[in-house]
């Protein structure tokens, strides 16, 4: 009878949070780590594993957890995020479980799935507990403090394989390194969102540079140089080249001058050149990538790289299946640097291909959120942790499949290694919150959700 | 800052095209290289990941057969090795599969059919490129005769020396045998005992791994005498074999003044029949330099030698007879002295064409090849090899060889109610002939009810430990062509 009065007020607001989705995605998520899980026994013993309903149901607990955790703490939060590193996460697994079959005497799966197990507990805490990722933002000098420490105490531990970034605790071992990244990004992104207008702008020029002053360049350069000393200490390259890498980014975002990254990648390659020619553990490295097969020229039988080439190489367009290569080959780093060899051999370009695209979808999310974000900390720390991912990415695969030289570090979430897979747990666990500060509705924003344009700033 | 947080992106992207691209590069552009790098593991595990195809023998006198070889899986990462059912008995057939040494002989000629890597395994044509896999190994059938070769294996008991025995009208062999010999399943997998076993056969001085009757060349002596005597009688050098040659005794090596002894006596002036039947060094000496180089050089090679290329299917050594050379080293060539050498096989070869009435059917060691299921893949028909001489020549060849059986240097090969027709040989060895001589006896052999010859035979014995005077060929070679001769003839 009546018809609406224009007079009537709106619906109320619904936005979009996409929980469902996620929701929905982490269940494929576990779906496809089981029956990779699953492919690995059949191809293996021709049975299903016995154990793949405890394995799935493990899996899927966590993953619930980890969700209810974001559902209710941080309903706005990105939802690919989440289910991506879940993927990964069991993708993993399912890898190393499989490398174990090659290596009965020494299994690496049930110790991975403990850490895994402590990694979505931290991720459930951060969740939890960091309400707001600005508070952080005071903890800056804390942060490096800690990260110092954490970096310098495992050179009064014994080396392991050439590089001193363990400590040994009984049985445990974990690498402190891993853990300094988050902190070194929460250190970097406070220090340069107070003092970016200082470095951009303030200072003496010279030819087209603008120098900024000691006073405010000096300290991060001094971490900086720190840190990455320690590292080259503990010959921990592929953090250390992390950490370059990071902090350029970031000097980048935050400022805005290509000269600083000219700079940072001029001192990059004579360091890089220097320590290449001289430190014989890196030289050898070096001499690997340039020439992957001398060793089998030389009648050593082939290198590490040279087998993680072959594996690669077998692997092909589809891949052999999982469970029916034979990575093992490749030695004793095959569950931790190497791990990246089984996929492309078991699952092909393909599968790389599909692996590299999570981690792209992961870290242009991180990126995404960076955007979004109004207070520079947030920005900077959204686009450190994005840009760990990605440097990660780049320099263990670039390593392992021969182009850069190779540097032990951990493909994130694939390979074997406590620290590393609670680390980046962490760091998805900070995307989260990061984005869902992003999503949030500001009071006054259009009703649709779309984040509102951005203004640039300066310049 | 936004504009930065692009830049820092597209940077990111960057990246990870670089990852792809070198993905690509890898797993598509080198990947083949790659895989066929023979550091590559891969590959031999594959390989290994089956067990092999066999390789058979005949057993009776039909189409019946026996493997010779087995695998067995040992569950390592290699996992089926080659296992051989009678050791050295048949090490000069089938050579060694090794996973650590590669493999020899007939493991090697037919091993994508062994391995199951041969296209013709395939159900469809280029269904392996396809799917990337290998079939069941497939089987190989020899045209060894069990019986024959351990006739032969037996007669020579442990001595140096060879066997090679030859079907005249076909070409197959029928036994090919190299004594010492050595049991190739203990080169089979890897490890310690392996290669232990590897450097102790290649250090003995009896060299046991050595196949002599195929890749071995001795001096062939006297039993070169049939080449000569085919060629004198081909170039119309000697008209009628029974009349007497204007040899004389003794005979001065053309253009020195060396002097070519007998062991025989009666040979000046003997008639070509007469010189094969006691073995006349002289008349055969002086035949060759009349029928010359060239008749020579053309008559040798229509046996056989110098060709390098003879495969059954493993490669043959080449029988060497030289091409340039003066009269007087022609003449110590032509009774299979000088640089003459020749193998086991060449010289059952030239048995084979006497009894083939002059054609030498082309040699083989392969009958066919099967899938697993016992599908033929491939089949070797009969074919020639060369006309060594006119069917005429070879009637009286025939008859010159069964003289020396019956009255001759060969007596010892004799068997009851079988035609046999041979020639001795005892080559000198050595510098100044220091070493011990090798005693030869090559033959044929034809049952009552048979048309033409069933096998020829050729058989060196290379016996360092006798004394000098008992080695001949009638004397230590002859009995072991004997036993092989009535293993090969078809039981009454």
């Amino acid at each position: 009878m009546t018809a609406p009065t224009v007079d009537s007020p709106p619906p109320p607001l619904r936005l979009p949070r996409r929980r469902g989705v996620e929701l929905s995605l982490l269940v494929g998520a576990v779906l496809i780590s089981v029956y990779g899980y699953a492919a690995v026994g059949l191809a293996h013993d021709d049975a299903v594993p016995p154990d793949v309903a405890g394995y799935g149901g493990g899996l899927g607990l966590l993953a619930l957890l980890a969700h209810l955790a974001v559902r209710f703490r941080a309903p706005y939060a990105d939802p690919l995020l989440l289910p991506i590193a879940v993927l990964l996460n069991g993708l993993g697994l399912v890898l190393i479980y499989r490398l174990d079959l090659e290596t009965p005497s020494d299994t690496a799966a049930p110790t991975q799935l403990i850490w895994s197990t402590l990694g979505v507990a931290l991720f459930i805490v951060v969740v939890v507990l960091l309400r707001d990722h600005r508070v952080l933002q005071r903890y800056a000098y804390l942060s490096v403090a800690t990260a110092l420490v954490l970096m310098i105490v495992p050179i009064f531990f014994p080396a392991v394989n050439g590089a001193r970034i363990w400590i040994r605790v009984g049985g445990f071992s974990f690498q402190p390194g891993e853990f300094a990244k988050i902190l070194l990004a929460v250190f970097f992104a406070a220090y340069l969102a107070a003092n970016r207008n200082a470095l951009a702008y303030s200072g003496r020029t010279v030819w087209k540079l603008q120098l900024p002053t000691g006073r405010v360049l000096g300290p991060i350069v001094a971490i900086w140089l720190l840190s990455v000393g320690v590292l080259v200490l503990e010959r921990d390259l592929g953090t250390s080249l992390l950490f370059f890498g990071l902090f350029v980014i970031l000097l980048y975002v935050a400022t805005g001058r290509i000269g600083w990254i000219a700079v940072g990648l001029l001192l990059a390659a004579v360091g890089a050149f220097v320590v290449g020619s001289f430190e014989p553990h890196v030289h050898s490295r070096v001499q690997d990538w340039l020439d992957p097969f001398a060793t089998i020229d030389a009648g050593r039988g082939p290198s590490q790289l040279a087998q993680s080439l072959f594996a690669f190489a077998e692997g092909g367009m589809l891949g052999t299946g999982l469970g029916l290569g034979h990575s093992i080959l490749i030695g004793f780093a095959a569950k931790s640097d190497f791990i990246l060899a089984t996929a492309g051999e078991e699952l092909g370009l393909a599968g790389l291909t599909a692996v590299f695209l999570l981690y792209a979808l992961m870290v242009a999310r991180g990126y995404r959120a960076g955007l979004a974000l109004r207070d520079p900390f947030g920005q900077l720390l959204a686009v450190g942790l994005a840009s760990i991912l990605a440097l990660q990415v780049f320099v263990i695969a670039g390593g392992v499949m021969g182009l850069i030289p190779l540097t032990g570090m951990a493909m994130p979430f694939l390979a074997q290694g406590g620290s590393s897979v609670v680390t980046n747990w962490i760091i998805v666990a900070l995307l989260i919150r990061v984005s869902d500060q992003a999503r949030t509705p500001r009071p006054g924003q259009p009703e649709t959700g779309v984040i509102a344009p951005i203004v640039e700033d300066e310049q | 800052m936004i504009r930065y947080i692009r830049r820092a992106a597209a940077f990111c992207l960057l990246l990870l095209l670089a990852l792809l691209a070198n993905a690509a590069r890898v797993q598509v552009f080198e990947a083949d290289e790659l895989t066929a790098n023979p550091a590559n593991r891969r590959n031999t595990i594959a390989r290994y990941d089956q067990p092999r195809g066999n390789i058979l023998v005949h057993t009776g006198s039909g189409d019946a057969t026996a493997t010779v070889t087995g695998s067995t899986d040992t569950g390592e990462q290699l996992a089926w090795e080659r296992t051989y059912l009678h050791g050295p008995l048949y090490a000069p057939v089938t050579g060694y599969a090794s996973q650590t040494y590669g493999t020899t002989l007939i493991e090697n000629a037919e091993d994508d059919i062994l391995s199951g890597t041969s296209s013709l395994l395939a159900p469809l044509p280029l269904w392996n490129d396809l799917t990337r896999g290998r079939q069941p190994g497939g089987d190989v059938v020899t045209t060894v005769r069990d019986a024959v070769q351990r006739a032969a294996y037996e007669g020579l008991a442990g001595r140096k020396g060879a066997v090679a025995a030859l079907e005249p009208s076909t070409g197959k062999i029928l036994a090919l045998v190299s004594s010492p010999s050595y049991d190739p399943e203990r080169l089979s997998g890897t490890g310690a005992a392996v290669t232990d076993t590897w450097t102790r056969l290649n250090a003995s001085e009896s060299r046991p791994m050595l196949d002599r009757a195929i890749r071995q060349t001795y001096p062939p002596g006297s039993a070169f005498k049939i080449v000569t005597a085919a060629a004198a009688l081909d170039a119309g050098v000697v008209d009628d074999p029974d009349e007497e040659t204007d040899t004389p005794s003794p005979y001065v090596l053309p253009g020195t003044s060396t002097v070519l002894p007998n062991e025989s006596s009666g040979c000046e002036k003997a008639s070509l029949a007469e010189a094969i039947r006691v073995s006349c060094n002289t008349v055969m000496a002086h035949l060759g330099v009349e029928v010359g180089l060239d008749g020579m050089v053309e008559a040798a090679g229509d046996f056989g030698f110098n060709d390098d290329g003879l495969r059954i299917p493993s490669g043959v050594a080449k029988s060497n007879f030289d091409t340039e050379m003066s009269d007087d080293q022609l003449a110590q060539s032509s009774i299979g002295q000088f640089d003459t050498t020749a193998t086991p096989l060449q010289m059952a070869m030239v048995a084979a064409a006497v009894a083939n009435d002059g054609e030498i059917a082309q040699p083989h060691l392969v009958d066919r090849t099967t899938k697993h299921d016992g599908d033929t893949v491939s089949q070797t028909s009969t074919r020639s090899y060369r006309r060594a001489m006119s069917p005429s020549t070879a009637v009286q060849l025939r008859r010159m060889m069964v003289d020396v059986v019956e009255n001759g240097t060969g007596t010892n090969a004799a068997i009851d109610g079988v035609t046999v027709g041979g020639k001795t040989g005892t080559a000198q060895n050595g510098v100044d002939n220091s070493g011990a001589p090798y005693a030869w006896f090559i033959c044929w052999a034809q049952s009552e009810a048979a048309g033409r010859p069933e096998v020829a035979v050729a058989v060196v014995v290379e016996d360092a430990a006798a004394d000098r005077a008992d080695i001949s060929g009638g004397g230590s070679a002859a009995p072991i062509a004997r036993a092989v001769m009535e293993a090969a003839l078809p039981r009454d």
